[in-house]
């Protein structure tokens, strides 16, 4: 088409999103291209969000009609299972429910990202739903815009932020980034049950709005490098599952058939019993950490989120680092403005304001996590099965004295595993993250 | 007088299109206290007939001059409805919108809509009003004819052909049971379509761009001057008694007719079904 931007968005979610909000409210000329129908029809992630992260781009989210929240989680909980028992592990505190509202809190995709598309749409960003882009523009080697799918469907620009997600075929197709390895992504199953307010008030003992989050380790996923969520909504739950696509494609594991399982585990099925299932929904997580990140930067673009492998599994951060990211390099962009200069050098200054920030701070500081826990299977399996026979052993009251349970534990794990084994496991978790 | 004469000269045929937005799913939930549709959470897309009217409209409008506007009656959301159409190729959009207009049956829809097209009308003579032949949601088809009445035109229903068309009159195709009629009139007229006139076009880029930007216009029961006892659950005479979703059907039996499939089915059938036997043997067997 003959109009031209000053910068075009490939994508319209948390990342994408924030960029053009960031923009526009600079008064910078923006086009957002989704493929799906509507902003965050094609969304999904587990559905915590960050007030603190949110508010760098939107000061004011809570004042805004319709702010599609669902919970404001006061309560964290870590599980960790075996097949048939587990440990619970929270922390609740008032300050969340008090001044510090709004600290995490839960939403979904769909109703966000639509609404979040709104206020970038309201300061006069132009955001294009329905449409494809195939690949970038390109003159003399530097990104000039995309071409859609569309007829008369080039969109020329100063310069192009790809946000398209963590499978990203863009930057893929223009060789700024391999082809995504199995193991560097994680495929997530998720499913929303839907329950009445009252019951979710009971089931986790909170009221006014208020909801928890519960991480959960160990055996969910057959043995697998995977994870499991649930989190609390207004009206229904999220169960979430995910593990390594590598060992997916291993085991031949399905992932309806885990997730089936994990909603009959003892410590899961009750909180959703009587729920009927609304939507089942997955995605990939881009898990590979710092290593696998590509050059964020170069002549005419940028790359921001998931695209750009931002993702912080330890701390459940994802979206947030999709925000962030979306604001700094729209804020790099503004600066370019200034000069003129679309260049990779001009751009680095989005790399500085990463390297700056949490962002990568924290992707450095947990650039091992993903490739502990992938070579660690034991975490998965042997793991849980021998804190399941502790467990048993310790709460079991019979005859036997202490000393003898304490002792048929010891036995356990040198059996099953042995100490030296279970000391470096210890180690390299402790490395992995420290 | 003078419109008459330029719109002879220019030949430019103004078409209004009817359209609804419905639910884009079969897994609907209904209230059960009002026995009504809950259309909130659930996606809603511009109905499949609809936006073939739209592309019809569109067509006409290309090859003889015109204008297509587009107008639905609905809550604010269906305004992503209206953004479609004009996606396709309409020219102006507007939402009818108000509290007044809501749970209003097919009777009060026509209403409504023939009020809106007498405003349009007042400043840009109507000739066509094309809509779907139903809308996949209720599945009257009570509309269209309903509007045809109020605005006094000719109507035609279930078209599955634009023949020919000129600038004051049109020829087309419409199907019946058992085979088809060719049917000629004169303006103002109202038509109803079939799928078979023709799916709507995938947009160009900057034909979507107009669309997303486009401003569309709100219309109430002020607007419209309509009579409020005639609007929404006020103007609805009907009242439905229930809403149920059909009992699935059980799948058939295969009878194995090469061995004894066949006497054993009808062995159990009879077992099961002695009324059946009673009237084949009479009282006695």
């Amino acid at each position: 088409m003959n109009e031209t931007f000053d910068v075009a968005i490939v994508g319209a979610g948390p990342a994408g999103i924030s960029a053009a909000i960031t923009l526009a409210n600079a008064g910078i000329k923006t086009v957002v291209v989704e493929r799906g129908e509507y902003p965050g029809a094609k969304n999904m992630s587990g559905g915590v969000l960050y007030g603190h992260d949110l508010g760098q781009i939107l000061p004011d989210f809570t004042k805004i009609p319709g702010f599609p929240i669902e919970r404001n989680i006061i309560e964290s909980r870590i599980w960790y299972l075996s097949k048939e028992a587990g440990i619970s592990v929270g922390y609740r505190d008032s300050i969340f429910a008090g001044e510090r509202k709004q600290n995490v809190f839960t939403v979904g995709r769909a109703k966000f990202d639509r609404w979040y598309a709104d206020q970038a749409r309201k300061k006069g960003a132009l955001i294009v739903p329905a449409t494809v882009v195939l690949d970038l523009i390109r003159e003399n080697g530097r990104v000039t815009g995309v071409q859609t799918g569309r007829a008369d469907g080039d969109i020329h620009a100063k310069v192009v932020l790809i946000a398209d997600g963590v499978n990203s075929r863009l930057a893929v197709t223009a060789g700024f980034r391999p082809d995504v390895k199995p193991e560097h992504v994680a495929l997530a199953v998720k499913e929303v049950i839907e329950l009445a307010p009252e019951i979710i008030d009971q089931r986790f003992g909170v009221s006014d709005g208020n909801g928890v989050t519960t991480e959960i380790l160990g055996a969910v996923a057959g043995g697998m490098d995977g994870v499991g969520v649930l989190y609390t909504n207004k009206a229904s739950i999220s169960l979430a599952l995910g593990a390594n696509l590598a060992d997916f494609s291993k085991t031949k594991l399905k992932p309806y058939d885990l997730i089936e399982t994990f909603k009959k585990h003892p410590m899961v099925a009750p909180l959703i019993a009587g729920g009927k299932s609304l939507e089942y929904t997955a995605h990939w997580l881009p898990e590979g950490g710092y290593d696998t990140m590509p050059k964020l930067y170069g002549d005419g673009y940028l790359i921001a989120g998931d695209s750009a492998m931002l993702f912080n599994a330890p701390h459940r951060e994802g979206s947030n680092l999709a925000m962030l990211s979306g604001k700094m390099a729209a804020d790099t962009i503004i600066e370019a403005m200034k000069t003129g200069d679309f260049s990779a050098k001009s751009l680095s200054a989005y790399n500085t304001k990463l390297s700056e920030s949490k962002i990568l701070q924290d992707m450095k500081k947990y650039r091992g996590f993903g490739g502990f826990l992938y070579d660690h299977k034991e975490i998965f399996e042997t793991m849980p099965e021998i804190v399941q026979f502790g467990g048993r052993e310790l709460l079991t009251v019979n005859a036997e004295s202490k000393k003898t349970k304490q002792d048929k534990i010891i036995k356990k794990l040198r059996k099953d595993m042995g100490i030296p084994r279970f000391v470096r496991l210890m180690w390299s978790g402790f490395r992995a993250v420290k | 007088m003078i419109t008459i004469v330029l719109r002879g000269i220019f030949c430019k045929l103004h078409i209004v299109c009817c359209i609804k937005q419905v639910p884009d799913t079969t897994q609907v939930k209904i209230d059960p206290q009002t026995n009504t549709l809950i259309r909130t959470g659930v996606e809603s897309i511009c109905n499949p007939y609809d936006i073939v009217a739209v592309e019809a409209a569109v067509k006409l409008a290309e090859k003889n001059g015109g204008k297509v506007t587009v107008i639905t009656m609905g809550p604010p959301q269906a305004d992503s409805a209206l953004r479609d159409c004009l996606a396709v190729g309409a020219n102006e959009a507007i939402l009818l919108s108000d509290r007044a207009f809501a749970g209003a049956d097919t009777l009060a829809t026509s209403y409504t809509l023939s009020q809106a097209v007498k405003k349009i009308s007042a400043t840009e003579q109507v000739d066509i009003v094309i809509c779907g032949k139903q809308a996949i949601d209720g599945d009257t088809a009570q509309v269209g004819p309903g509007l045809a009445t109020r605005l006094g035109f000719e109507q035609i229903t279930y078209i599955s052909e634009v023949i020919s068309a000129s600038k004051d009159k049109i020829r087309v195709k419409r199907e019946v049971d058992g085979g088809s009629e060719i049917i000629e009139t004169k303006y103002p007229v109202l038509m109803t379509v079939e799928l078979e006139l023709g799916l709507p076009r995938y947009a160009s880029l900057p034909e979507l761009v107009r669309s997303v930007r486009q401003e569309v216009k709100v219309w109430g029961a002020v607007d419209i001057g309509a009579n409020i006892e005639q609007l929404g659950l006020k103007g609805s005479p009907t009242s439905v008694k229930e809403i149920f979703a059909p009992k699935t059907r059980t799948g058939g039996a295969v009878i194995d007719a090469q061995g004894n499939g066949v006497n054993q089915f009808l062995d159990t059938f009879f077992q099961k079904e002695p009324e059946v036997v009673k009237e084949i043997w009479g009282g006695g067997a």
